[in-house]
């Protein structure tokens, strides 16, 4: 949905610093990761230099580091899945499919089927369109034009609403906003994410606490 | 048609540190027992976790963001489906933009 506009103008930043339609699909399908693939393009210079390389490499793992949460938090729900599969289930893993999957968990156990008709169709949606994006090459309409910059944050929004389980889930939300607004202000890159995370993690561990079971 | 090598080496690194962050926690979780506060602990991670994606987007662009935000939540506590939730946030972002900038 949201993602073909976005992939396309992925594609058009990359083809601007030199990616053939090729390497952009390559590092779409690779990668998978759209804000990693955005910071990794702003990053690009070409030539590359190796230490800027290996600075590339690690400042995208930082980026993309909040799927070690996802997978953890995740993996409660996949038990009834072979687990042979579970390693491309990670691989195909999004925010997006992540937290429509979330959204399922809360009253049934994911299935094979259901896992993949969510998240697998997005992979060559997301590559397809990166490859079309370098093609196309030029810049493509803005899409805060048509407030397609906001869908992400629109769909994540309904899905917190959907989790939401009572005060507590209120104070963990604030404590999150709260840390992440602080680290988005003094802390470059994409700590805030993280940062965010693991405050309202913690607060919902210290509740729990209080009441002691 | 082309891939270079500095790029294709890049776009390899690249790639396994993507997926190393999708399958720590995986690996972290294996033969874990999850109760009690770790099961609060985790089950705090949705959450958590998206309300920090979107702060940035909500409360650090602008009014019309903020305003669009809270009018996705009202559209969303009134149990409107997803993709109407989402149309709903996207138009009045759209709507608030022409408004309130």
């Amino acid at each position: 949905m949201a993602y073909m506009p976005i992939a396309m103008l992925w594609g058009t930043l990359a083809a601007a610093k030199g990616f053939s339609p090729l390497e952009a699909l390559l590092m779409s399908g690779l990668l998978y990761a759209g804000a990693s693939q955005f910071v990794a393009i702003e990053m690009w210079v070409d030539p590359l230099p190796i230490l800027l390389m290996i600075f590339t490499i690690f400042t995208i793992f930082i980026v993309n580091v909040r799927h070690v949460l996802y997978a953890a938090s995740i993996s409660r729900h996949i038990n009834g899945i072979e687990r042979r599969w579970h390693p491309f289930l990670m691989y195909i893993l999004t925010d997006e499919s992540w937290a429509l999957l979330e959204r399922k968990a809360l009253t049934q156990p994911l299935t094979l089927g259901y896992y993949l008709g969510i998240a697998l169709p997005l992979w060559p949606t997301w590559f397809i369109c990166s490859a079309i994006g370098a093609f196309i090459g030029r810049k493509l309409p803005d899409p805060a034009l048509i407030g397609l910059d906001f869908a992400f944050a629109a769909m994540f929004i309904a899905i917190l609403a959907g989790l939401w389980k009572g005060p507590r889930t209120g104070v963990v939300v604030i404590t999150s906003a709260v840390v992440a607004f602080a680290a988005k202000t003094y802390v470059s890159g994409a700590w805030y994410i993280v940062l965010g995370g693991i405050a309202g993690v913690v607060v919902a561990t210290l509740l729990h606490n209080e009441e002691g079971e | 048609m082309t891939v270079h090598l500095t790029t294709l080496l890049a776009i390899i690194g690249m790639g396994l540190a993507t997926y190393a962050s999708r399958i720590s926690g995986l690996l972290l979780m294996r033969g874990v027992v999850v109760k009690g506060r770790l099961k609060a602990a985790l089950d705090a991670v949705p959450p958590a976790v998206l309300m920090a994606v979107i702060t940035p987007t909500v409360f650090m662009s602008g009014k019309a963001e903020a305003m669009a935000g809270v009018a996705t939540a009202a559209a969303a506590f009134f149990r409107l489906p997803l993709l109407a939730t989402i149309l709903a946030g996207v138009a009045s972002v759209v709507v608030f933009r022409m408004v309130v900038n």
